[in-house]
């Protein structure tokens, strides 16, 4: 994972050939062609799905261009739609306030530790992410020390949870989507040139302010992909709030996959996964728009 | 700021980073304790030390049956994502051309898509084709979602690349086609394992898009989510602290070779 988000912020400067008029097309022809049939083709079977009726049957769906789909969906599944925004927030939030300073001490404080801590960030990584969601359930769990020890010093009642409530959910979520926030952060907070902050505390800037005024604004493009990165998986996990959660903790994705693969109703799915992918899609271009940074691929 | 404040705000940075890491790592330690737990059902409870979990990885029912996928889905994702993905990065790093806009969304939107969209939508379209889900299915999922990682790594590492180099190998009357294999592959070469590794961690860790399309095909992460229910049995954290200490001896190995490779140069 490392690499890709190491560089999702990279700069490129460099003249391109532009002797060659073909040879790029025949370059990007086999994955452009794999892209828009396993990719834009889906989305648009599922744009087609998403006006369907039932026909004869279950599970067969006629086309009728029925709009009012998206109005079903959006009343039946309000709560879960902004619950997921709202743990998606917060997960961002809280993944961004964990990795700064992470990212911080790695990049300037680190010396010859450097990458031995940056592998070690991507390294929980490795482990596999239902394990590590499993782990936490376990860790937080009935059976865990840490419910009885907080139970034992009456910080939690005897009939408190840690695991089955909203705060296990954004807690998980936080953690499974950490590395996407550190990476970035680290690779802009890398980049950052050590003779900026030099020369702001020679301008008889305190720590602080130059931490402010220098820092932050050239750390930017990181924060930006760093978000991102965070809020989209999030918003559309069901991993967590399956595991770690409770029936009133429910995100759109759970809705989305109960539809699908259990009461197969797949033009509400349809509807709903596209309420999801559009509203992700303009949060994300609002705020790349706000924020100020260039290209991101 | 005095000498005083100014030490302790220095190592309030370590102190912090040092609980961050130890944060980011109680799942794994826990995960990797409980592989070697005596218990024969459910995971939950420690019971006492054995090796058997790892002597016996096999001993569940079903688990080397979807490791075994998982390994074969993983191979076959990571090698076509990685030829795919590294002629697309050429061709964006090295060339100009109509369209390039357009490819660069059509590069990005997967990675801006929730994996449950992809996996929906991807399962409408099997489905609407007559496509049973299976093997196969979960192959080309993962292949998609791949391409998009392996372009961004690989292109990097071009627009990385010091262009004297090619020059210098021109110079010495190379043609192109010498200058590409002998210089330019492999400077390129290390971003293309990263890729690859990448990609191949990327498919193998997958469950919500594999979920939706592997009908009844069992995979790694599908094995821990439907055995989560009922109580995971040891081995499977025997397998997922195997993968993670793989994973991390190839890239300890990776920035070892890389650093003698920059030190020699």
């Amino acid at each position: 994972m490392s690499t890709a988000l190491l560089h999702a912020t990279a700069h490129e400067k460099k003249p391109l050939i532009t002797k060659k008029k073909l040879l790029p097309y025949w370059l990007l022809a086999p994955g452009i062609i794999w892209l828009v049939i396993f990719f834009l083709v889906p989305i648009y079977q599922l744009i087609s799905t998403s006006t369907q009726t039932q026909g004869f049957g279950i599970g067969t769906y006629v086309q009728t261009y029925r709009f009012s789909n998206f109005i079903d969906a959006i009343t039946s599944s309000k709560a879960q739609l902004i619950r997921s925004f709202e743990y998606a927030f917060l997960a961002t939030v809280f993944a961004l306030i964990i990795s700064y300073p992470l990212a911080y001490a790695v990049a300037f404080k680190s010396g010859r530790w450097k990458n031995t801590l940056l592998v070690l960030i991507v390294a929980p990584f490795f482990c596999s992410f239902l394990l590590r969601t499993v782990a936490w359930e376990q860790i937080l769990g009935e059976q865990g020390l840490v419910i009885k020890f907080l139970r034992f010093v009456h910080i939690i009642g005897a009939q408190g949870h840690l695991t089955a409530t909203p705060f296990a959910v954004v807690a998980g979520l936080t953690y499974n989507f950490l590395p996407f926030m550190t990476l970035p952060l680290y690779a802009s907070l890398e980049r950052i040139d050590i003779r900026m902050m030099e020369a702001s505390g020679d301008l008889y800037a305190n720590a602080l302010t130059t931490f402010r005024k220098v820092t932050i604004p050239l750390s930017m493009p990181g924060v930006v992909a760093g978000t991102l990165l965070t809020f989209i998986p999030a918003a559309g996990d069901y991993i967590n709030a399956e595991l770690l959660g409770n029936p009133g903790t429910k995100m759109i994705g759970n809705v989305i996959e109960a539809r699908y693969l259990e009461i197969v109703d797949y033009p509400g799915a349809a509807a709903l996964s596209l309420i999801l992918m559009v509203t992700i899609l303009i949060l994300v271009m609002a705020y790349v728009k706000r924020a100020g940074t260039e290209e991101l691929v | 700021m005095n000498r005083a404040t100014r030490w302790f705000s220095r190592n309030l940075i370590r102190i912090y980073a040092f609980v961050g890491f130890t944060y980011l790592f109680i799942p794994i330690i826990y995960t990797i304790a409980f592989s070697f737990n005596a218990s024969t059902k459910s995971n939950l409870v420690w019971v006492g030390f054995t090796w058997n979990n790892w002597l016996n990885p096999c001993g569940a029912p079903d688990v080397c049956n979807a490791l075994g996928n998982s390994l074969k889905i993983g191979v076959l994702a990571t090698f076509f994502a990685t030829i795919l993905g590294t002629l697309m990065a050429f061709a964006m790093g090295r060339y100009a051309f109509k369209g390039r806009s357009i490819v660069n969304i059509l590069i990005f939107l997967p990675m801006a898509t929730p994996e449950i969209v992809m996996g929906a939508s991807l399962l409408t379209m099997f489905i609407s084709f007559g496509f049973n889900p299976g093997f196969w299915t979960i192959v080309i999922a993962h292949v998609m979602f791949c391409i998009s990682f392996v372009v961004v790594t690989v292109k990097a590492r071009i627009a990385s690349l010091d262009p004297r180099l090619e020059q210098a190998a021109m110079d010495l009357y190379a043609d192109e086609r010498e200058t590409f294999r002998r210089v330019t592959l492999p400077l390129v070469a290390p971003g293309i394992a990263a890729a690859a590794l990448l990609a191949f961690s990327l498919s193998f860790d997958d469950f919500i898009i594999t979920n939706f399309n592997s009908g009844d095909v069992n995979t790694f992460p599908k094995f821990v989510y439907i055995s989560a229910q009922r109580g995971l049995p040891p081995q499977a954290n025997v397998i997922g602290s195997s993968m993670f200490l793989i994973a991390l001896i190839i890239v300890l190995v990776g920035q070892f070779v890389g650093r003698k490779r920059a030190g020699v140069r």
